[in-house]
């Protein structure tokens, strides 16, 4: 097990490797410079702010640079905030990114699987079709439309919660309730489906065979295995929950990685995108590597090769 | 003996989208105290159907008792509360089913299986329920049962695997054991062994078991009393003897006929023609008529009766009326049944 894990760290080190040259040659193709207001700048301004940050240089030796940094675990500098490290940025920043993402995809995927799990148990009942229709359009109405729907009403119209900005908890239910959508969506769809499939097989009837109460064969027997093949896509869906941050912070104006991102790729702040863009990626490979564990965790025909026999 | 089991002209029925399939047609038997039924047919013959509403555990809401009573000592187990039926399944009347690679549940460790049912219908604590668990799994012959009980499903091989199913039926000491095909997924010598394994642990239980299966040579080995049921019907019942040395229903015979034996080396193995009637549109008459070479003008109108042939042994078929032709078994079904009686009964048995 742990010879395991160390071995997919490794593995994630090489990914983020990756990740890091390719998106690094990306961003270099972005059209305009860092510079802004660059018609104001005298050739010989430009020349000075360019050499300063380094981007006269050609661009492998840049990256070359950028690497030697990134190994030392230094991010560079951010070209907006005038000497602040990036990792500084991204530090004070990922709080309130952390606490969105984590409070909607825990109460999103535990609401989604109570929804799914009312579905499958009323099959093609009222509540199965209600719950169906509910998810459908979860899936399909991007977040944002929810955002302003709820700042909308919730907020400007009722004046129950707070339209947007940052600073106490109330602020976080608003980007939190719009950003569960989701994963509450599609957590729905697939404990629906799935528990559907269990109740069908065999190990259940031999369940009601014991005498094993409705109750057990719900919670004990049947959830359990229909939660198998949720934990596959809890990954792809926590990660669109990280991109699903980006608008929603902008919306809300929460000061959260996401919205710094978006500026940062508006004003061509090239450590910021790269560090955050490295942030995500690194994020997802940890995502993946949790879910491989969870696997284990809960499905005890899957193995790690590398673990004991 | 006092009957444990009085099946009283069971129906089931199930609705699909075509219409009611009428998968049993009035199925009417008993069972003793200690005794071995087995109920023998084809696919779709409503063997398993029957067996599952013994057990209350039709799918639904598609499969239902459309009518009928099913008197388990003197009480109506169709007329009992969801509520009641729990207390029942697994106590007193268990299952053993027919797919052991999938009827256990994979993410379960085998020793909570078989202690759920222990602890549930027996109050134990979950200490007592794990040393009964530990005698359970010797019982039915699992070496080290102490490291089994902690292992998964997938851990067993699939002969394994119908042991601990075979545990799990026989944690509360059940007065009733349903074996549903218990050994069509097993290949042949664990077959034989479980069906030891069965036929010891009756012995010392005295459980009634009733065994499902399509396989005669099997019933030979276990069984008591022998019923064969053709689409959805009784179509004859007698003791096992009865069956085998002194069928009177043509399609006894034909699965007689059909049943592959060591030292058939002369004849071709026997087929019945023609397939089972759609039980969507059950025909008028005799079911088996169509394929019957001696059918008679009566059956394409009326259902036979039962016909008692003596005090244990009842066939449904015209051709024991008083006024039907006597037809004797085709020649080799009754070189059979003269075959099976020179042998001697059941393998030494009794």
């Amino acid at each position: 097990m742990f010879r395991y894990i160390l071995r997919r760290i490794l593995y994630m080190a090489v990914t983020l490797f990756i990740i890091a040259t390719v998106s690094f040659f990306l961003m270099k193709m972005l059209p305009g410079s860092p510079l802004k207001a660059e018609d104001k700048l005298s050739e010989e301004q430009r020349e000075i702010v360019l050499e300063k940050y380094g981007l006269n240089d050609p661009v492998p030796v840049q990256y070359v640079r950028y690497i030697g940094g990134l190994v030392k675990g230094d991010l560079g500098i951010s070209f907006t905030f005038d000497n602040t490290p990036v990792t500084k940025i991204l530090m004070d920043r990922i709080g309130p990114s952390a606490q969105l993402g984590a409070q909607a995809l825990l109460i999103g995927t535990f609401l989604g699987i109570l929804l799914g799990l009312i579905a499958a148990i009323s099959h093609n009942g009222a509540l199965d079709y209600t719950s169906t229709i509910l998810a459908v359009l979860g899936t399909s109405i991007p977040s944002f439309v929810f955002a302003g729907l709820l700042q909308r009403y919730l907020a400007v119209e009722w004046e129950l919660f707070p339209v947007a900005l940052w600073g106490t908890f109330e602020h976080t239910i608003l980007p939190t309730v719009a950003l569960m959508i989701f994963p509450m969506a599609t957590a729905a769809r697939f404990t629906r489906t799935e528990m559907i499939e269990v109740m069908g097989s065999n190990f259940i009837t031999t369940a009601r065979a014991k005498g094993v109460s409705e109750y057990g064969i719900i919670f004990k027997h049947g959830l359990r295995n229909a939660l198998i093949p949720l934990v596959t896509v809890m990954g792809p869906m926590a990660v669109s929950l990280m991109t699903g941050t980006l608008v929603i912070e902008k919306i809300f104006a929460v000061p959260g990685i996401g919205e710094q991102f978006v500026t940062s790729v508006m004003v061509n702040d090239y450590p910021t995108i790269m560090g955050t863009t490295l942030l995500f990626a690194f994020l997802f490979v940890l995502i993946i590597l949790v879910i491989d564990l969870l696997y284990v965790l809960i499905d005890p025909r899957i193995r790690l090769t590398g673990g004991e026999s | 003996m006092s009957k444990l089991l009085e099946v009283k002209d069971l129906k089931v029925s199930f609705n699909t989208y075509n219409g009611e399939v009428q998968a049993v047609r009035g199925v009417t038997f008993d069972l003793n105290k200690g005794e071995t039924l087995a109920i023998v047919g084809e696919s779709g013959s409503g063997k398993s159907v029957t067996s599952m509403a013994l057990m209350q555990l039709l799918p639904k809401p598609h499969g239902y008792v459309k009518s009928g009573e099913i008197l388990f000592e003197g009480e109506d187990i169709v007329k009992k509360s969801t509520r009641d039926m729990q207390k029942i399944r697994g106590k007193d009347i268990s299952m053993v089913f027919q797919d052991p690679m999938s009827s256990l549940n994979p993410t379960m460790k085998i020793g909570n299986q078989i202690m759920e049912g222990l602890i549930k219908h027996q109050n134990m604590n979950r200490t007592n329920a794990r040393k009964k668990a530990v005698e359970l799994l010797e019982l039915v012959g699992i070496p080290h049962p102490e490291t089994r009980l902690n292992q998964y499903p997938h851990q067993f091989s699939g002969g394994m695997r119908q042991r601990v199913v075979v545990a799990i039926a026989l944690a509360c000491n059940p007065k009733i054991l349903i074996a549903d095909e218990p050994t069509t997924a097993l290949d042949v010598t664990i077959q034989a062994q479980i069906l030891e394994l069965m036929k010891d642990i009756q012995k010392e239980t005295d459980s009634a078991i009733i065994f499902i299966t399509h396989d005669l040579g099997v019933v030979a080995n276990v069984a008591d009393r022998v019923a064969v049921m053709y689409a959805g019907k009784i179509v004859e019942i007698g003791t096992t003897d009865d069956i085998f040395y002194n069928a009177k229903h043509p399609y006894t015979w034909g699965l007689l006929g059909s049943m592959p034996t060591l030292d058939s080396d002369e004849e071709e193995l026997f087929a019945i023609p023609g397939s089972p009637p759609d039980l969507l549109n059950p025909p008028k008459g005799d079911a088996f008529a169509p394929r019957n070479e001696f059918a008679l003008e009566i059956d394409t109108v009326m259902e036979p009766p039962m016909f008692k042939v003596s005090d244990t042994h009842y066939a449904a078929t015209w051709l024991l009326h008083e006024d039907a032709p006597k037809i004797e078994p085709p020649e080799s079904v009754q070189r059979r049944m003269q075959g099976f009686s020179n042998t001697g009964s059941k393998d030494g048995e009794k």
